[in-house]
Formats: C-alpha cells, sequence, structure tokens
C-alpha cells in the first residue's frame, strides 16, 4: 500500500499534526515502507476469528454510581498553560 | 561525603531490605550513598529527575518506623521510577517535550503501593518517548548510555528502551531497583541489554492506572531489580486488584518471595521451535541452548512447541500499538497541561502544539494509527491485527495445554553502539520479535542475564508462563539464574574508581 503527499497530509489533519511540505514526500515514503512491511498480515487466514480487543476475559464490573472525588478545581488547572476565572483558555472558538 | 559508598550499593534489594531490619545501617545512611551513587551516575543520563529531598524525607519516615519495630515491606529501599508513571507533584514527562512542566495533581496506584510499602524515590528515570522505541534514543531528554561497554572499545552503547534509563540505573547501582512499564519488550529488552532482571507480569496484574498511557491493552507495568529474588519482593507490593483500571484482575497477590523456594523438577518446558528462526545469530541460540540443559539438570523437561503465528505477531502489533496510541495520545492538545503553542485558530494551537511537542518516532506511529484506523481502512488494517493477535494468543493458549511455561532468548542482540542503530524503523521493530507476541497475550514474562556475548555484553533469557502463574516464571527465573551464576559486572558503576 503506497501512500502519497496528498494521503500523508490528510491522516496528518485527522491527527491534528501540522506537517509542512517538505515533511510529506519523505513521511509518504517511510510510513509506505512500513505498511508494505504489514502487508504480510493477508497472508494469514483470518476468516474464522473474532477480532480480539484486549486479552482481559472478565467483564467490565459494575459499580456503585456516587462521588468519590472532585472539588479539586484548581488543582486540575495547575497545570494549565492558560486559564482565566477557573476555565482553561483557548482562542476565540466561535466568531 | 565519602566517595566509595559500594559496600551500601553493591548490596540486592533483599540483603539492604535484612540489613536495614538488623539496624545494621539506616534508611538514611543507605539513602544517602544512592543519592551520591545517582549524582555519579549523572554520565549515563539515566533520570530525567533526581528527587533527593523527597528521598531523605521518605528515609526518616523509614527510619521512625523500623526503630519502633513496624518495618514495611520495603521500608527504607531506595528505588528509581519510570518517568512515564504519574507523581504527585513530581515533574512526570513520558519522555517527551509535549508535558513540559507537567506535576501531577495524582499517584499513580503501583508507585502509591510502593510508597505505602516504606520504598523511598531516588526520582524519574528516563525512557524512549510516550515508551515508543527499543534503544531508548527517542527521548526528547537525550539518549541514556549502557554502564556496559565492550572491552577494548569506548563507544557508549543503547541500553535498550523503552525502560532504558530504569535498567541503566539498576546496573550501574544508582537505585536498588526501578519501575518499569513492558508494551512490546520494553521491561524484558532492555534488562537484557544491561545485565539485570526485568518481569512482564500478566495483563491485569499490576494496575495501569496513573500510569502514561501508550497502548492500553498491551501496557503492562512491572518491576526491575538486580536479582530474581528482588523482583518477587518488588512485584508482590505492585500487584493486586485496583478499581481504578478496569481492566485489573480481582484476584489474590502470592507471596512471591516464598514461592520462590520450591524447586522446578518435573515441569514441562516448551521451547518454540518458530524462535530458532535462520538469521538467529548463533552466539543467542547457543545461550538458549545452554539454557535448556540448566532447566533440564534442575530436573525440568524441555518439550519441542510449535507456535505458529510467531512471525505475524510483530506486523500485528504494528498496527495495534500505533492504533491505540493514536487514540490516547489524542488528550496532547496543549489545552490542558503541557506543551502549548499558540496559534491564531483553536485548530491551529492544536496542530502546532502537537507538531514541536512530538518526536518523528510518535509523529510516526500517531500517523500510522490514525490511518489504520480511518474510514475505509479499520477492517483491511486495525481487525486484521485483531484477528491475527487472537491467533497468537491462541498459539499460546494451546501450548500451555501441553507446557508450564516456555523458554526463549529475550531479544536477537545484545546492545549495540548508537551509530549502529538502523535509521530503518522496521530493522528496529525486530529488536522485539521475542518479546512482542507475550504482550499480544497478555503473558507474564521474565529476562535473566544469563551469560555474555563474544563482544563481552550480556544476554538475557526468557521465561513465559500461565496468565497469573508469575509464581512458577520466578521459580524458574531463579532457577536459570542459579545456574547461569551471573556474576560480571558493567564498566561503569556509580562510585567504583
Amino acid at each position: 500500500m503506497a501512500l502519497d503527499k496528498a494521503q500523508v497530509a490528510h491522516i496528518a489533519a485527522l491527527a491534528r499534526i501540522r506537517l509542512s511540505e517538505a515533511e510529506l514526500e519523505p513521511l509518504a515514503a517511510e510510513l509506505s515502507k512500513i505498511l508494505d512491511w504489514i502487508e504480510q498480515l493477508n497472508e494469514v487466514d483470518t476468516s474464522a476469528v473474532a477480532p480480539m480487543a484486549s486479552v482481559a476475559t472478565s467483564t467490565l464490573p459494575m459499580r456503585d454510581d456516587r462521588v468519590d472525588d472532585g472539588d479539586c478545581r484548581e488543582a486540575v488547572l495547575a497545570n494549565a498553560p492558560r486559564s482565566a476565572k477557573g476555565f482553561f483558555a483557548v482562542p476565540k472558538v466561535i466568531e | 561525603m565519602s566517595a566509595d559508598f559500594s559496600a551500601l550499593t553493591g548490596l540486592s534489594l533483599a540483603e539492604a531490605r535484612d540489613g536495614l531490619r538488623r539496624r545494621q545501617f539506616s534508611a538514611r545512611e543507605l539513602t544517602e550513598a544512592y543519592i551520591a551513587a545517582v549524582e555519579a551516575a549523572r554520565p549515563l543520563n539515566a533520570f530525567i529527575t533526581e528527587t533527593p529531598e523527597a528521598a531523605l524525607a521518605m528515609a526518616a519516615a523509614a527510619d521512625r518506623r523500623l526503630a519502633q519495630g513496624q518495618g514495611r515491606a520495603l521500608d527504607g529501599l531506595p528505588i528509581a521510577v519510570k518517568d512515564v508513571f504519574c507523581t504527585k507533584g513530581v515533574l512526570t514527562t513520558a519522555g517527551s517535550h509535549i508535558l513540559d512542566g507537567f506535576r501531577p495533581p495524582y499517584e499513580a496506584t503501583v508507585t502509591e503501593r510502593l510508597w505505602q510499602a516504606g520504598a523511598v524515590m531516588l526520582g524519574k528515570t528516563n525512557l524512549d518517548e510516550f515508551a515508543m522505541g527499543s534503544a531508548n534514543t527517542t527521548s526528547y531528554y537525550g539518549p541514556v548510555e549502557n554502564p556496559w561497554r565492550r572491552p577494548g572499545d569506548n563507544r557508549p552503547l543503547v541500553p535498550g528502551g523503552s525502560s532504558g534509563g530504569s535498567a541503566a540505573a539498576v546496573a550501574a547501582h544508582a537505585a536498588l531497583a526501578a519501575t518499569g512499564t513492558d508494551t512490546g519488550g520494553s521491561i524484558r529488552q532492555p534488562a537484557s541489554f544491561c545485565g539485570i532482571v526485568g518481569l512482564k507480569p500478566t495483563y491485569g496484574r499490576c494496575s495501569r492506572w496513573g500510569v502514561v498511557a501508550y497502548a492500553s491493552s498491551l501496557d503492562h507495568p512491572g518491576p526491575m531489580a538486580r536479582t530474581v529474588r528482588d523482583a518477587a519482593i518488588l512485584l508482590a507490593v505492585m500487584a493486586g486488584h485496583d478499581p481504578k483500571d478496569s481492566t485489573s484482575a480481582p484476584l489474590p497477590v502470592p507471596d512471591y518471595e516464598t514461592a520462590l523456594a520450591g524447586d522446578i523438577r518435573g515441569l514441562k518446558i516448551g521451547i518454540p521451535r518458530e524462535y530458532r528462526a535462520p538469521d538467529l545469530p548463533a552466539e543467542i541460540e547457543a545461550l538458549w541452548r545452554q539454557g535448556v540443559e540448566w532447566l533440564l539438570a534442575a530436573g525440568a523437561e524441555p518439550v519441542e512447541i510449535s507456535l505458529p503465528h510467531t512471525k505475524y505477531a510483530l506486523p500485528a502489533y504494528y498496527i495495534i500499538a500505533p492504533a491505540e496510541a493514536s487514540s490516547n495520545l489524542a488528550r496532547y492538545d496543549g489545552v490542558r497541561f503541557g506543551l502549548r503553542v499558540e496559534g491564531d485558530s483553536l485548530e491551529d494551537l492544536y496542530e502546532l502544539t502537537r507538531a514541536q511537542g512530538f518526536g518523528a518516532e510518535v509523529r510516526r506511529r500517531v500517523l500510522i494509527g490514525t490511518y489504520a484506523l480511518s474510514a475505509g481502512y479499520y477492517d483491511a488494517y486495525y481487525l486484521k491485527a485483531q484477528r491475527v493477535r487472537a491467533l497468537v494468543a491462541r498459539d499460546f493458549a494451546q501450548a500451555f495445554e501441553r507446557v508450564d511455561a516456555i523458554l526463549a532468548p529475550v531479544a536477537p542482540s545484545a546492545a549495540f553502539a548508537i551509530d549502529e542503530q538502523s535509521d530503518d524503523p522496521i530493522a528496529m521493530y525486530l529488536n522485539d520479535v521475542f518479546t512482542v507476541p507475550v504482550n499480544l497475550a497478555g503473558l507474564p514474562a521474565i529476562a535473566v542475564p544469563a551469560g555474555l556475548s563474544a563482544d563481552g555484553l550480556p544476554l538475557g533469557l526468557q521465561v513465559i508462563g500461565r496468565a497469573f502463574d508469575e509464581a512458577s516464571v520466578l521459580r524458574i527465573g531463579a532457577a536459570l539464574e542459579t545456574a547461569a551464576q551471573f556474576r560480571h559486572r558493567p564498566s561503569f558503576l556509580a562510585g567504583h574508581g
């Protein structure tokens, strides 16, 4: 599976990673090579096999729906690069 | 401060524990020796953050308890923490620029258990960025040096990765032991490269809560130590059910140290024929054969087994792990913590922050993962890889109907020099050929130093066990350790010469 520059630009946009024009070509070559190597998975007949998402066999446990944490706004905001009036601050989103 | 603190730092964790209990030395003396060792080991770049003040305070508390005869399991024992475990109020970087300045407001469950047991925190160790790497060369904080060098060759060698700082610190006697995480070999391979013991427990045995996530279905926290006994002591504290990790197993934790007392007579040890690949270096194969002889001599019975999908484990891993990473790393957006690169719009802020914050290997894996999960490719890549994962796990399940454990090499080579490292990502991925299948199956496995390569570097052997049978893995590991009598020491030991 060969990726071209346009596809790499599309993937990078999905991943929210800004790439310069000069980075697209080398990345396309690099990622294509990795995907080519991964193609060998197609040698395996998996028609009768269900996908395995996790080895954890237990079903997700239920717990009581009660608050056991919270009231720690200062602690949460302490790592924010910018905050204002008790909120995370970002560039204006709505015109 | 005395230049020679090696009398204390040369002790194993079990010996140091027993010495503290007998009051032969204090936790403060032991901790001061290790703080000096951490400083002496700075040329290795094994630590990102040193925490000597916290260490001394923890040692003082341990001394008070020990004096009252109320010593806890790990009281006064100085250890290092891979910088992927969140530590309350202490910088936590995951080796990435994007976590600049991040001081978690909470503590990971595994480290919290260690501190509750009285362990002393020396600092946070260097690692490949977000634990993505096999040579500790992708860290934003620079590469770690292996304390071992080839005799007559002064070139620095890689410590392996991603838990390279932890492995180098333990091997150089700059920590009694350390925590690591293993997503595709990141505890076992650096342990092998640095001549120490590394244990990846069963998936679900040690909580992942508070561990910076790489690939959630594959990440395994575990101990790295100088002896199998030390790893057993640490695991007993680190393991156990945690309601905060829904994949954590609600199972009792055995006394692993006591479990070491038994022998391995009559155990069937599987030798997977697919691991004997034609390109396996002769010295690795010879060491593996030697391991089989050792276990045979200890009363175990070697049995040839087949793990037919071994070859496909690596390509399946390099879809599943990047896919999970692309999802897990979506949280790094420059808004709530860490690095922020300002932009004109929110979109700009996200994209510029992530472009500058992630290094080349992380970017590569996030892009591969994003592609594999994207519309039109999800079935062909992601679901296909998950189906192959099921087959890899089934291979192990079928083998364990016939055998009690499996013996294998850890890595296809000894440590290599930084300039010997391939630029080809796929060549680097092949370092993990013997370790990745075990992560896909979630099984416990230990790496034990077993011998030296022709150029004088440590090589490990790996014992893989049934799910939640860490006790047998440790016991067989101890049998290998006893037989191998690995007494070699790295060329760099903190506080020596």
